[in-house]
């Protein structure tokens, strides 16, 4: 479904990623762990269209999206829920939402997308008319997910879903993910939780200053002496 | 280049100088409705100034010239077309939307991954550009209105005179403030522009396409500033190339002084700064006229560093 060659970004001298490869196939969940700076979020960012890449190339569904504008990235079902939940905290839950879905055609596909939302997260349906910064960080983490979801995408990108939150918090976080998975959402999902990432991922790339150095199925990884040292806290 | 604010002098000294032969219990309403009249414009202008810079954090430097290309695209379709004014100040606005439009096509739009001195650079160039261009076919007399084109009238309000063209100018600002406030916070673009404004890069993650919100934000401004050109060019009753210089200043004073980036503060700063300073030349100060509205920037920035209505600077990434 998303196939990445050799992806190179850099931030004027900085280097960031030095040929990355790695491929999201149709249905799967798959997690990109890494230490703070090892690249991550640039990957997602590149995906997206905000970051240009120096060279390589990105192949969605069969088609190149290399140097796409977001915008078109998102209208082909790409959408991601960036770091930092980045919610906008001056309008309105409702309104973040609508916001999410600006992709959509009309109003009533809108009003569908947005109770979909109310179902899914009935606690936002409560606060629709709150400013999204009265909002805690869970309830902003949903919110961010909620807003993502509502163009309805085929491949979600989580860049640290669980960054910062109490771990009550965290295991609800990845229950949802599941149930988004289960629902025929493909995700690309960063963590820097990366025993959690692994228990819920089918497979895992771990990626070390710009470089994938390991990859495979998430249980093998989980098991790798290396990845448990460096990443499990072992 | 001297320094000229709305060009003409002695039609200002006119209109600054009319309510002080009237009693003082009277003074005050009218130098109040005065100060109302000059900051909706100052308003208007200011509005351009915020929304732009709420949205690409660029100063805007071609503003006031683009509020006096609508005055002489409204001069000029009253003066020569003999179109009513309303309609005139209608195609002023559709004029310089695309004035406004374009200019951030050409000029910004290429610098908009460059440092910001290159883009307020580029901004002073387009600025310089159209006065050379105003001056070069229009001379560097300011021309006035056609007698006709507006009836002015005193009306009578308790102890206040009131001239029609003063309830113009306040209805019509009134009036496109309201649409504007609408536009933004209820319509499916007005809401791309805020959350544009609060977060680019997670509006473009969402799916918005933030050049045409740029261009958007561009087309409302300008279209602002035509109007205010008009409606200034009325009330002073001239019209010249290098207008839009102490007038640009003035309403990015107002911006600043309600809170860049905000509209309801720019609102705010464009009636305070007409308000401030219609009084200030009552009580005598008129030689000091155009550093009154600075005066006032300073202290309320001693104050209040984000502006009257102005938020915490966010750190944009
Ligand atoms: N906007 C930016 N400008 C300059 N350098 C950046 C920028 N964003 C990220 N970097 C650098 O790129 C590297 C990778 O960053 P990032 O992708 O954010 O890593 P991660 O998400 O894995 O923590 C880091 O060294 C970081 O300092
Ligand atoms: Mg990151």
């Amino acid at each position: 479904m998303l196939v990445v060659e050799n992806l190179s970004v850099s931030y004027g001298a900085i280097r960031a990623l030095r040929g990355v490869s790695f491929h999201v196939g149709g249905g799967e969940i798959v997690a990109l762990i890494g230490a703070n700076g090892a690249g991550k979020s640039t990957i997602l960012n590149t995906i997206s269209g905000i970051v240009r890449p120096l060279g390589g190339s990105i192949g969605y569904e069969g088609e190149e999206i290399t140097r796409q504008p977001p915008h078109r990235i998102v209208a082909r079902g790409v959408c991601q829920v960036p770091e930092g939940r980045r919610v906008f905290g001056r309008m309105s839950v409702q309104e973040n939402l609508e916001m999410g879905g600006y992709t959509l055609a009309g109003g009533k596909e809108l009003a569908r997308g947005i109770e979909r939302a109310f179902a899914l997260f009935p606690l936002l349906a409560e606060r629709r008319r709150q400013a999204a910064r009265t909002l805690s960080g869970g309830e902003q983490q949903m919110l961010a997910i909620a807003r993502a979801l509502m163009s309805s995408p085929r491949l979600l990108l989580l860049d640290e879903p669980s960054m910062g939150l109490a771990p009550l918090l965290v295991e609800r976080i990845f229950e949802i993910i599941a149930a988004i998975s289960r629902d025929g959402t493909t995700i690309l999902l960063v963590e820097q939780n990366a025993s959690m990432a692994l228990a819920v991922a089918h497979r895992a790339y771990v990626l070390e200053s710009g470089e994938v150095v390991l990859s495979g199925a998430a249980g093998e990884l989980a098991r790798n002496p290396e990845v448990r040292r460096a990443y499990l806290g072992e | 280049m001297r320094l000229q604010y709305y060009a003409s002098r002695d039609k200002q000294q006119r209109f600054f100088t009319d309510f002080r032969q009237s009693g003082a219990d009277s003074m005050f309403l009218q130098q109040l409705i005065n100060g109302i009249a000059l900051g909706s414009t100052y308003a208007l202008i200011a509005l351009g100034y915020t929304m732009v810079y709420g949205i690409i954090t660029l100063i805007n430097f071609a503003h006031g010239e683009i509020f006096m290309a609508g005055a002489f695209v409204g001069l000029l379709l009253v003066g020569v077309f003999k179109l009513n004014v309303f309609l005139a100040m209608g195609c002023a606005m559709l004029f310089c939307m695309a004035l406004g439009v374009v200019i951030e096509f050409v000029a910004y739009r290429p610098l908009r991954r460059s440092s910001r001195l290159s883009a307020l650079i580029s901004a002073i160039g387009v600025s310089i550009f159209l006065s050379s261009l105003a001056l070069m076919i229009f001379g560097a007399n300011a021309k006035a209105f056609p007698e006709q084109a507006f009836p002015v009238q005193q009306i009578r309000i308790g102890n206040a005179d009131i001239s029609t063209l003063q309830i113009l100018i306040i209805a019509v600002s009134a009036a496109l403030m309201v649409t504007l406030e609408f536009i933004v916070q209820k319509t499916r673009i007005g809401k791309a522009m805020r959350a544009t404004s609060e977060d680019y890069n997670t509006a473009a993650l969402m799916g918005i396409n933030v050049n045409r919100v740029i261009s958007f934000t561009f087309a409302l401004g300008s279209a602002l500033a035509a109007a205010g050109g008009v409606l200034v060019g009325l009330l002073f009753n001239a019209v010249s190339f290098n207008m839009g210089l102490m007038a640009g200043l003035k309403a990015f004073a107002a911006a600043v002084l309600g809170g860049i980036g905000s509209i309801p503060g720019a609102m705010l700063g464009g009636l305070v700064l007409g308000v401030t300073e219609v009084f200030g030349v009552a009580l005598g100060y008129s030689s000091y006229r155009d550093a009154i509205a600075f005066a006032i920037l300073v202290l309320v920035l001693l104050v209040r560093p984000t502006g009257l209505l102005g938020e915490k600077m966010q750190n944009k990434v």
